[in-house]
């Protein structure tokens, strides 16, 4: 059966409105997504923005809402993550090169698999009672920023070795091939090869699964973390507060002006995750440049 | 090379942060205004040499005045470390009775099971009524039909076997609009002393409607539905006046009384104004600086109360509470207790827990 060319290019005219109709389609879904975006981010700026500033940065929270601030909260959350960075990446890092470049593929390995992809979805408040009955009472640590940074450790764990893995595996393999054939260990061809070729995805990773974790407010609450603290850590044990706590217990409250403080929280908190991922970019970008091969 | 690379920036990622020296809180100077009168009387210790760490955690209810008090007095206490967290009476009850925390706040009086875990526990305990809460029931304020509710009218919509669904069954004159309930989560004091109040059974009430630990969700609830009804802490109707319209409440035998700060603060607002109450460790009140706490806790607590939204305890009543706490009287008298706060104060604590526990536990 043949069709005539006017029923050919009819059809294919079907086709291209169809292709024009579903790019517009999608075009339509990002807006949706920035709109929403916008609405919200708008929303907070001008409730929020006027409170910003140096008194509001500096300050410990006070009762009084002209007085508050989230100074301790601030330096609580950059403990929390920077405890976080160090407990997690070694170990989530470690991980992902254990999977990829020295396990062998078998039952048990997709066993592990299987769990650490489930484990990444489980809900963050399953994590905080983790903690809560691990670190806070078996560990004896109490509410403090090591137990907190502990907990919040084992949650972005999983986010960091499935990201880091998949950065391993796209590193070619003609790559290690050719350290091997130079006769250099699984060990020297991790280090010289294949962990700076696959260090962009890494870092991605990494600085992804740690802003999650900086806006946790579940597990914390669950730890029995407190809202009203007046100085940040002085050590490990030390308790502490943290930003998405303070947001959480300013929305809470009945008085307006205290929720235009929690909408001061957050333009500090997303400033705070905007110039985080800022500056992972930057490196990765640099990372990339000096990549060659 | 790159190896280094990769750890150097991420530890500068992160450290950018915490270089700063974590200890500089600008800690302002005392203040003459606020907690004055206390430090200054002439038999208290002299403040400013105490220190130590004091973990106040419990009601997210009682939270604003624990925070108030712990703010003025580490205006005069710059060493003492005070931190205020929120786990709902329960959750503060569950770790108190750990001894994790020296105070808990409570928005309802101290269950027979937590006493009993306290005593196993071997944590005894003081008792401290700190402020009154009213809890108000607000309906949209579009709602023209509700002059008023009484007790029974309010049992009927809550009661577990509830089955009203619209105004018209609540009481026959109303419209038939549909009813839409908004309440607290069952992890709050607040639900379990309503649900006490008027259905009779603490934690008895219908599932069946929109529940929230955030009393914010709640007020915009009721203000988003014209047949909307809730409940919740005054203070929360307070801040919301031009969104809500408050009921009156007709306690069986008296007549519709609108809660007020008047209105708590005498008890005619019968049965939803309620104590706010402080439980702390009796060991712990060994140690100065957690007695210092308590003790301007109970003297600041009328003001700092009243400032933060909840109505302050008349002085006669905080001047009793003032001597439970000097005499360190541990066990409850408000637990399943129902009369005013003078009974509650003058009754001796029955089922105390200083008698031996041993041997009633068996």
């Amino acid at each position: 059966m043949s069709l005539s060319s006017a029923e050919v290019s009819a059809q294919v005219a079907r086709r291209r409105s169809f292709d024009r109709w579903f790019g517009r389609v999608c075009q339509g879904m990002i807006w949706v997504a920035i709109g929403l975006l916008g609405v919200l981010v708008g929303g907070v700026l001008l409730q929020g923005l006027r409170h910003l500033d140096w008194q509001f940065l500096s300050s410990p929270p006070s009762s009084r809402w002209a007085a508050a601030g989230i100074w301790p909260a601030l330096q609580g959350t950059f403990w929390l993550m920077f405890l976080t960075a160090l407990i997690a990446i070694p170990l989530g890092l470690g991980a992902a090169v254990y999977m990829e470049e020295y396990s062998h593929r078998g039952p048990f390995s997709r066993w592990v698999e299987t769990n650490i992809n489930n484990l990444a979805g489980v809900p963050s408040i399953v994590y905080g009672m983790l903690g809560l009955a691990l670190f806070a009472r078996a560990l004896n640590l109490g509410a403090s920023v090591l137990a907190g940074a502990l907990t919040l450790s084992l949650l972005v764990l999983p986010t960091i070795i499935i990201a880091s893995r998949e950065a391993i595996r796209a590193v070619p393999p003609t790559l290690r091939q050719g350290a091997f054939a130079l006769g250099a260990t699984r060990w020297q061809t991790i280090q010289h090869h294949t962990l700076p070729a696959a260090l962009p995805g890494i870092l991605t990773s990494v600085i992804l699964a740690l802003s999650r974790g900086i806006g946790e407010t579940a597990p914390l609450i669950t730890l029995g973390v407190p809202v009203f603290v007046t100085s940040g850590p002085d050590g490990l044990l030390s308790r502490f507060a943290a930003m998405p706590m303070q947001i959480y217990n300013w929305a809470a409250r009945p008085q307006q002006e205290f929720h235009e403080l929690a909408a001061a929280g957050i333009i500090v908190l997303m400033a705070l995750l905007l110039s985080m991922n800022a500056v992972a970019i930057a490196i990765r970008n640099r990372a990339e440049r000096s990549l060659k091969w | 090379m790159k190896r280094f690379w990769c750890a150097g920036l991420l530890a500068a990622v992160i450290l950018s942060g915490c270089s700063k020296p974590a200890d500089e809180a600008p800690t302002p100077a005392p203040t003459p205004e606020g907690g004055a009168p206390v430090a200054a009387e002439p038999g208290a210790p002299a403040a400013t040499d105490l220190s130590g760490a004091i973990n106040v955690s419990g009601s997210s209810t009682v939270m604003p005045i624990s925070e108030a008090v712990a703010e003025e007095f580490m205006k005069g206490n710059p060493n003492v470390k005070v931190t205020v967290g929120e786990a709902g009476t329960g959750g503060g009850m569950k770790k108190f009775g750990a001894g994790e925390i020296e105070v808990t706040g409570a928005s309802r009086p101290i269950k027979d099971k937590e006493i009993e875990a306290c005593q196993t526990a071997s944590i005894d305990f003081v008792e401290l009524p700190v402020a009154y809460d009213g809890l108000a029931v607000v309906v949209h304020p579009q709602n023209d039909w509700v002059d008023h509710l009484t007790v029974a009218e309010l049992k009927k919509i809550w009661e577990p076997s509830s089955k009203v669904k619209t105004w018209k069954d609540v009481r026959a004159s109303f419209p038939a609009e549909p009813v839409k309930l908004f309440g607290p989560g069952t992890d709050s004091g607040t639900f379990d002393y309503f649900t006490d109040e008027i259905c009779g059974k603490e934690g008895a009430s219908r599932t069946d409607y929109t529940a929230s630990e955030d009393d914010n969700t709640l007020v915009q609830g009721v203000a988003g539905s014209k047949g909307g009804l809730g409940y919740f802490g005054f203070s929360y109707y307070v801040n919301n006046k031009d969104k809500l319209k408050v009921v009156p409440v007709q306690a069986e035998g008296g007549q519709p009384v609108e809660p007020s700060e008047t209105t708590v603060r005498d008890g005619s607002y019968k049965p939803l104004s309620r104590p706010l109450f402080i439980y702390v460790s009796a060991k712990a009140l060994e140690r100065p600086e957690v007695a210092a706490f308590a003790k301007f806790y109970v003297e600041q607590s009328a003001t700092l109360a009243a400032q933060v939204g909840y109505v302050g305890l008349p002085a006669e009543i905080v001047t009793k509470v003032g001597e439970r706490l000097s005499a360190k009287t541990t066990g409850s008298t408000f637990s399943g207790h129902k009369g005013s706060l003078a009974d509650g104060l003058a009754a001796t604590p029955a089922a105390a827990p200083a008698a031996p526990a041993g041997e009633k536990g068996k």
